[in-house]
């Protein structure tokens, strides 16, 4: 799983830093189910450089946020703007997702990754050193011809990690992935995103884990009861954070 | 008791001797059989999975009417095709009445809405796990079905085998529609009605028991064909 192995998957230019996506800015964002509001008034800008996290408790609109920005709902009120112009067509290619539960296809690895890379339109004859490289990547070479859904949950996990990065994108956002991960398995898929992300890929990671944000985040999205309560750099969020939600927190005192 | 007896005897002799007049007609059951399931497989697998994977304004509706669809009475089935076929009929002019072509149309017809409810169910349940996977790798309801079909094919047999039970045990529609004409359109279960009402048991014994011992080997080897997927974890 090195970066000379990610480089071989021939990140476009794009995700290399071009940033035709971002930033992207959530104005005044609100999603609302039967009248509740779950999102409300969320206002964020994501720059294409650093590595973001997602904090919060449980129910604070954390995966709705990542679910907004893939486009898999869309806001009830607010907008969002990519690179200020509205949302290309074609972003359902710069961006992509892993949730928190990897959905993995009745097939085997290789052939999880040959779908993802037809889907993305990678030609049939570039596709078997794609697959090649992807699960080099992952640490999955010898398991290739194993069906995807027998793997262990951390090699699950690292499949649909490289099945992300397999779109070549701009955004990859990660919805939880190490949660019900071991510790080995955890460090693999980090591993993974900081390779990703050191090759320009804008990594937007939520997770509850404070340990594994201090680890990943240049800088903190702290999210409370669906609003913003507070982005900064990682090393002033964890040193001194500015709202009190962050600190109760960071203090273990913040549960919902 | 007598007669009980015999007839099975005689169906056992015919079964086991390869009686040429019950291999041709069980041949011909399944040719009909299997094109008329493979025909309705062939429209019932796509609209299930759109129905699935697509909504629109008047789905549920359309969702119900295909499982009502699913009880069709066949010798209805079997007077619509005729209508259809027959020499004042629109489709008169095909001169396809009281022919094996007459009979796949009646069963496909018959079947058709058992394969696309039974895979819009099965597409359906795959689909809710899939879903926000398939969108998020930005596809669109096409290409999503296409996946949905191919990841549930295992479980499609059980409607493709649904649709076979339905159809070779048919006997209201193809006998309207075919005319059990001995070496054209006689097929086990016309054979059977009609063997049984001459007295002739030991004929229709004996394709009852090869009709039982069809049904018996392809669900056999679609259990066997899904025991394995499930080994594998394809499942």
């Amino acid at each position: 799983m090195s970066e000379a192995a990610l480089a071989t998957v021939s990140l476009p230019e794009a995700a290399a830093g071009a940033g035709r996506l971002l930033p992207v800015r959530l104005e005044d964002v609100g999603y609302a189910v039967a009248g509740k509001r779950l999102i409300d008034g969320l206002t964020l800008e994501l720059d294409a450089v650093c590595r973001t996290v997602v904090l919060g408790p449980n129910g604070a609109g954390k995966s709705l946020t990542l679910r907004l920005l893939q486009g898999l709902i869309a806001p009830t009120s607010g907008r969002i703007r990519w690179a200020g112009t509205g949302r290309p067509r074609a972003a359902g290619l710069a961006v992509a997702t892993v949730f928190q539960r990897p959905v993995l296809l009745r097939r085997s690895v290789a052939a999880n990754l040959n779908h993802a890379l037809r889907v993305y339109g990678v030609p049939s004859r570039l596709r078997p050193g794609r697959i090649d490289a992807l699960l080099g990547l992952a640490g999955l070479s010898h398991l290739r011809r194993r069906a995807a859904r027998v793997l262990s949950g951390g090699e699950q996990q690292r499949l649909a990690v490289v099945r992300a990065i397999a779109a070549e994108p701009e955004l990859l956002l990660l919805d939880e992935p190490t949660s019900s991960l071991d510790p080995h398995s955890t460090a693999a898929i980090e591993e993974l995103i900081l390779t990703a992300a050191r090759q320009g890929v804008k990594v937007v990671l939520v997770t509850h884990d404070v340990a594994q944000a201090r680890r990943i985040a240049d800088d903190v999205v702290f999210l409370h009861r669906g609003r913003v309560a507070e982005h900064a750099p990682a090393d002033r969020f964890f040193a001194a954070p500015s709202s009190a939600a962050a600190r109760a927190y960071l203090d273990g005192k913040l549960c919902i | 008791m007598h007669d009980f007896g015999a007839a099975f005897g005689e169906a056992f002799r015919l079964v086991l001797t390869a009686d040429p007049a019950l291999v041709e007609i069980v041949l011909l059951s399944l040719r009909v059989t299997l094109t008329a399931v493979a025909s309705a497989c062939l429209v019932g697998l796509p609209l299930g999975a759109f129905l699935a994977v697509v909504r629109f304004p008047g789905r549920m509706a359309v969702v119900v009417v295909l499982n009502a669809l699913m009880g069709l009475p066949p010798v209805v089935v079997g007077l619509l095709v005729y209508l259809l076929l027959s020499s004042s009929g629109p489709l008169g002019v095909l001169g396809l009445l009281y022919t094996p072509t007459a009979m796949i149309i009646a069963q496909a017809v018959l079947v058709t809405p058992i394969v696309a409810a039974l895979s819009r169910q099965a597409i359906e349940d795959l689909h809710r796990e899939y879903d926000e996977q398939l969108r998020a790798m930005g596809m669109g309801p096409f290409a999503q079905a296409l996946t949905l079909l191919w990841d549930g094919r295992y479980s499609l047999l059980t409607a493709a085998l649904a649709g076979f039970g339905r159809a070779i045990a048919e006997v209201g529609a193809v006998i309207i529609v075919g005319g059990n004409i001995n070496h054209v359109t006689r097929v086990m279960t016309t054979t059977i009605a009609l063997e049984t009402s001459k007295g002739n048991l030991g004929l229709a014994v004996g394709l009852g028991v090869v009709l039982i011992l069809i049904s018996v080997m392809v669900t056999g080897a679609v259990m066997a064909l899904r025991g394995t997927a499930v080994r594998l974890a394809h499942v």
